[in-house]
């Protein structure tokens, strides 16, 4: 299958991309294409016009910002996973980032398309949502910065503007009293996660800071905020409630009912993993 | 002249893994795909298809494409009835009130699947077409659908085809023994009812067609990605009503077929028709998304298997009853698919009493044909699956009682009515149990289970029978089976030292040109690369019955052995002539004919064929032979598989941890090969039993309709494999091959279900349907909590 | 029409494309490189994978103007001199192919593998072909003839 015919404009920076996007009704953003392509080749959406921003070198970086690391929005899935800050400082999103697709789109594919393309069974998005991330959209008013928490708004909706290009991530230092875990549950190893897990816990002995983000549980990515409360509180069996307030969808890869107890059981066996020290 | 026939020895060739011939142009990219084909003029079609499972056309109006700048023709289905002189080719239907609908390219009055073609359109470029496509308008009046087989026969039920009156297609019956007198004493009965998931074969080239037409002399070529280029030139001629002889195939290189190429679709067809229409040539690629729905589906049975066995496990008699569905319409082979597996219910044990009928059904879905196994896979797993229950219902362990059924005499009448021709089962066990660690393997878990281990581990068994060599064409002819089951070879022996053979068995990546070089080389004493072989293409080898049924080796093959003898018969008599004894005198060792005194070399013989100056009388010049083999029985490869899994008992997942494979296949020709099938083979299996299931939703729209959805696995999902063999030569070929490209799909499934139903037996689990996804293995084991 | 500049096998072509031809048919119709394949439709089978400045990249899924500029390397492009790449031969000495439709993709991934990790352990290897597709082999020798040049 071959897109139906749209036009194509390189944008030279990030200016020159929200000026195209505000020429044209119907125009969309292209970073690394492994979103997008794939949609217009089945034919399932037909824009009048992609803008490219795949040649603006600048939004490629990893760097230290003080208590966070901040990401170019276009760095690519592979350099995200071999970037030595964040092995360091925050090795969740690499390793995340290295379990997205397949060695091919992590070539192509970028940080800022992933989390741009909203996709509640996206790897990324779930991720930044457990790390309280933020990242840093320009458009026409100028930069503004989104936290994670108000980013995804529904199935691959975001609160960014037609007109707004997503130009940087910043996800938190962990420290030593920090565990983490990210579990993927998938068919195949190419697929998309029937449920993912992401655990961040810190504490020394007790748990001082709990946050566990859920893909594929619903319209967004989620936090399973019962089990964070239940964690702080130090009851028994906080996994038991990694369920409540979801709404996972049935399909091919299993019912709502069976990710309901598969998200139960991915959650235990994360906070198990992401327990510090 | 008649010559008479001598036994020729098998040589160094035979059996030495020798690397194939065909991978030097696959590894650089030379490779000769039907999509790489460009010819002057060439236009390019796209099929509207429907996306109602069953709806009634009120309106095609293709004026709306025909105002593309791009587009050469568009048409709906009227505009094209003249075309056709008959519907596309159902060869095999298997009683004589077999219900076969009309079955034209593109449908009329009425949608009967999801895909099904509508109209058509004829652009200058690939992408134009596929634009233009979409700018035909097509009114439905949506109607309800039917997608379960047995559903489909149900009182009131939606009719795929309203002037046949119902559903079903036909019922066949076999019945062999007292079986219902051996029940009746039956110690201990035990019965399953299983689902065959239905399957996309997705070899990963997709369909492509390309036609030249040379209207001045009312000629046709068409490259084909095809199994059966010769089966689609004389059932593409009816459906054209173009001469035979005027219509030449070629299958170049074909990228994978598993069945889903062993057929003739629509599209080919309507390139023919087009190509004959315009007067220009008309190219069709499929789309992997398209052709999910428009390339036939395969397996989508529900099976009931009972045995009858005494309080030891001695099985006295197996009843089988399947319902199977056909999808829309008849492709190619559709009903005869499930019979296949009719004489195999019994598996390899020695039972009185069988019966076995099958139902095919129209369902509002893409139709099924022949799925790697055939029919096979289906009949092993039922089989397999209930001597395990068997043996949980003794408590015994499955070994014991596959042991005690064995058939151990060969060649075997089985009360299904055929003849096994050779096999040691009890060897093949052996050697895959030794491989396995058997009992520390049954050590391990027993310490899973009593830790309380979520992660259970669980052993599978399969000691499958199959029967392939497709096929006496006598039996055929008995089971109304419209083509015969021969196939052909030609030698060459070329003047200047090399050899050209010529096959009618056409592959698709099984490596012919490799092996049938080996056996050449070996008989005739030429170096494997002298030897070239020449194959899909009806120009060139004109008689052939292609390649489907793991028939290649135990058919073609032989009759290259025979051609082979037939051309040292001859040269035999030149060999004489030229040292002057009789043929009598004259010994011939691969390669080289030897007198009293002196010898000389075949190659010789070729050349002095070619220049005829002193041939003997009678003889004509040249060394060419060619033979048609029609094999006296089946092939019947055997052996015993074993799974291992671990089943997470919270997610439900399982994993394969180990497959050991020991096959009986009969004479090896090339290891390399030969172990090459068995693992994709293996893999295919293990795909039907974990992974992969087209479903439909009730309305008949497939929700595994592209590769995202429908999980052909990949590298890290599937296991290393452990293969070994034995090797019982089949008695009824001089080759002694059987055949080998499905009996990994064959045996496999089964294997890794008992395996996971061993891991969960425990639990009280006794049944997983397949696919069985870690869904389905969580609600099993949910299901025997309560 | 846009005018694009791509290097392919170290050949310099100037091109004029319609943005929305994907490089797999620039690659087989416009430059008669058919190694690369298409097998599907959604970026899952692997079969067009060729390297874009060195990486293994899906053809498909990549337009031909996104490519301006970049170099790419086909199957065709890694035999040098007429001698296979070590991994073309692998391939055919551990007959790791059948049909050979998915091998130009499978190499190509496998040369981007050993770029980024020459040893690479068995898992590593199997989990770096997670994105190529072979309906053939069952995999089995494609990871032994990688792993044997490793």
């Amino acid at each position: 299958m071959i897109p139906a015919p749209f036009d194509y404009e390189v944008a030279e920076s990030v200016e020159h991309a929200v000026e195209l996007l505000g020429g044209r009704e119907d125009a969309k953003l292209l970073a690394g294409g492994h979103s997008l392509l794939p949609v217009l080749r089945l034919r399932f959406a037909r824009p009048a016009l992609l803008v490219d921003i795949g040649r603006i070198e600048a939004l490629s970086y990893v760097r230290d910002a003080g208590d966070r690391i901040a990401i170019g929005a276009l760095t690519r899935h592979h350099d995200v996973v071999g970037a030595a800050l964040l092995q360091e400082h925050c090795p969740l999103v690499p390793y995340a980032a290295g379990l997205i697709g397949d060695p091919q789109v992590r070539h192509r594919g970028t940080i800022g398309g992933s989390l741009a393309h909203g996709d509640p069974a996206g790897d990324l998005p779930a991720v930044l949502l457990a790390l309280d991330g933020e990242v840093d959209v320009v458009g026409p008013e100028g930069t503004r910065t989104i936290a994670a928490a108000e980013l995804f708004r529904g199935p691959f909706e975001t609160a960014l503007g037609p007109q707004e290009v997503m130009t940087e991530v910043r996800v938190p230092k962990l420290t030593g009293d920090h565990g983490w875990s990210y579990l993927k549950f998938r068919r195949r190893s190419m697929d998309w996660a029937t449920v993912g897990v992401v655990a961040v816990v810190k504490g020394n002995g007790s748990i001082e800071e709990a946050a566990v983000g859920l893909v594929s549980m619903g319209a967004t990515p989620l936090r399973a905020r019962a089990t964070e409360q239940a964690l702080l509180a130090g009851e028994s069996d906080p996994a038991a409630l990694a369920d409540d307030g979801t709404d996972p969808p049935s399909d091919t890869n299993g019912s709502a009912e069976y990710r309901r107890h598969l998200v139960r059981v991915l959650v235990r066996r994360a906070l198990e993993e992401a327990r510090p020290g | 002249m008649m010559v008479a026939p001598i036994e020729l020895e098998i040589g160094e060739a035979i059996g030495a893994p020798v690397e194939r011939k065909e991978d030097h142009k696959l590894l650089v990219g030379q490779a000769q795909w039907v999509d790489n084909m460009r010819v002057p003029g060439m236009a390019y079609m796209a099929v509207v298809r429907s996306p109602y499972a069953h709806a009634r056309i009120t309106r095609v109006d293709v004026a709306p494409a025909l105002a593309h700048a791009d587009v050469v023709a568009a048409y709906s289905a009227a505009d094209l009835q003249e075309e056709w002189a008959g519907s596309l080719p159902c060869a095999w239907l298997p009683t004589e009130d077999t219900k076969a609908p009309p079955h034209l390219p593109l449908a009329a009055d009425k949608a009967r699947y999801v895909g099904d073609g509508v109209a058509v359109v004829v652009a200058s470029s690939r992408a134009a077409a596929e634009d233009a496509a979409e700018l035909v308008e097509v009114e439905y009046e949506p109607l309800p659908a039917i997608v379960d087989p047995e559903a489909a026969l149900a009182e009131g039920a939606p009719l795929v085809h309203d002037e046949l009156g119902t559903n079903r297609c036909y019922t066949w019956r076999l019945d062999a023994g007292e079986v219902d007198a051996l029940f009746d004493e039956a110690e201990v009965i035990v019965r399953g009812r299983f689902r065959q998931n239905r399957l996309i074969p997705t070899a990963i080239e997709p369909r492509a067609v390309l036609v030249q037409p040379l209207p001045a002399n009312g000629e046709f070529t068409m490259w084909s990605t095809t199994q059966v280029p010769h089966i689609a030139r004389v059932t593409l001629s009816g459906v054209l009503g173009i001469p035979e002889a005027k219509l030449r195939v070629i299958a170049p290189d074909v990228g994978g077929g598993f069945g889903s190429k062993l057929n003739v679709y629509a599209e080919e067809a309507l390139a023919l028709g087009l190509a004959r229409r315009l007067g220009r040539a008309i190219k069709w690629t499929e789309g992997r998304s398209e052709g999910y729905l428009a390339t036939i589906h395969g397996r989508d049975q529900w099976q009931e298997i009972e045995l009858a066995a005494n309080a030891d496990g001695k099985i006295s008699a197996v009843r089988a009853r399947v319902v199977a569905a056909m999808g829309a319409y008849l492709q190619l082979v559709t009903p005869g698919i499930p019979l296949l597996g009719a004489w195999l219910y019994a598996g390899a044990y020695d039972v009185q009493g069988y019966s076995f009928e099958c139902t095919g059904v129209f369902t509002h879905t893409t139709p099924t044909d022949a799925y790697r196994g055939a029919g096979r896979p289906e009949a092993t797993y039922a089989i397999e699956r209930a001597v395990d229950a068997l043996a949980a219902k003794l408590g015994k362990d499955p070994v014991e009682v596959r042991r005690l059924n064995f058939i151990r005499e060969f060649p075997n009448a089985i009360a299904a009515g055929l003849t096994i021709d050779s096999g040691d089962y009890d060897a093949g066990l052996d050697l895959a149990l030794g491989t396995a660690g058997y009992k520390e393997l049954r050590t391990e878990q027993a310490e899973r289970r009593a830790k309380g281990d979520p992660k259970r581990l669980g052993i599978g068994l399969s000691t499958y029978v199959e029967m392939c060599g497709l096929a006496p064409s006598k039996i055929l002819g008995a089971i109304r089976y419209s083509a015969g089951g021969w196939d052909t070879a030609t030698i060459r022996c070329l003047p200047t030292g090399t050899v050209q053979v010529l096959t009618g068995v056409s592959p698709h990546g099984q490596g012919h040109e490799t092996t049938w070089s080996q056996i050449a080389a070996d008989l005739l004493g030429y170096d494997v690369d002298e030897i070239e072989v020449l194959h899909g293409d009806t120009a060139v080898v004109p008689l052939g019955m292609d390649t489907y049924g793991s028939r290649s080796l135990a058919v073609g093959g032989v009759a290259l052995y025979f051609a082979a003898e037939r051309i040292v018969a001859k040269a035999r008599l030149i060999a004489a002539h030229k040292l002057g004894v009789e043929p009598s005198q004259v010994d011939y060792v691969r390669g080289r004919f030897t007198g009293p005194e002196d010898s000389i070399a075949l190659k010789d013989i070729a050349l002095a064929a070619w220049t005829a100056h002193d041939l003997p009388d009678g003889v004509e010049p040249g060394l060419e032979a060619s033979f048609v083999y029609d094999p006296p029985n089946f092939s019947w490869p055997s052996g015993a598989h074993l799974a291992v899994v671990e089943v997470d008992t919270e997610t439900g997942n399982v994993e394969v941890l180990r497959y050991i494979a020991v096959d009986d296949v009969g004479t090896v020709v090339n290891p390399l090969i030969v172990d090459g099938q068995i693992h994709g083979g293996i893999a295919q299996g293990i795909a039907q039993a974990l992974f992969e299931e087209a479903v439909y939703d009730d309305d008949g729209n497939l929700l595994t309709g592209n590769m995202v959805s429908y999980l052909v696995p990949s590298a890290p999902d599937l296991p290393s494999y452990e293969l070994d063999r034995t090797e019982t030569p089949s008695p009824t070929n001089p080759l002694g091959v059987k055949g080998v490209g499905e009996t990994g799909a064959i045996a496999s499934p089964a294997a890794v279900i008992n395996a996971v139903c061993d891991a969960l037996a425990a639990d009280g689990v006794t049944d997983i349907q397949m696919p069985a996804t870690p869904e389905r293995v969580w609600r099993a084991l949910e299901e025997a909590k309560r | 029409m846009r005018r694009v500049s791509l290097s392919v096998n170290g050949d310099q072509h100037e091109l004029e494309l319609e943005p929305r031809e994907l490089l797999v048919y620039v690659l087989r119709e416009r430059l008669g490189l058919t190694g690369a394949t298409v097998g599907c439709d959604t970026s899952s089978c692997g079969s067009c994978t060729v390297l874009l400045d060195g990486e293994s990249v899906k053809s498909c899924t990549v337009l031909g103007v996104q490519a301006d500029g970049h170099r790419i390397t086909t199957i065709e492009g890694l035999a040098e001199n007429g001698a296979l790449h070590p991994l073309q031969e692998s391939f055919r000495t551990h007959h790791a192919l059948q049909c050979g439709y998915c091998t130009p993709g499978m190499v190509m991934a496998a040369v981007s593998l050993l770029a980024e990790n020459p040893r690479p352990s068995e898992a590593e290897i199997r989990h770096a072909l997670e994105g190529n597709l072979c309906r053939c082999t069952g995999y089995q020798n494609i990871v032994r003839a990688i792993e044997a040049v490793a």
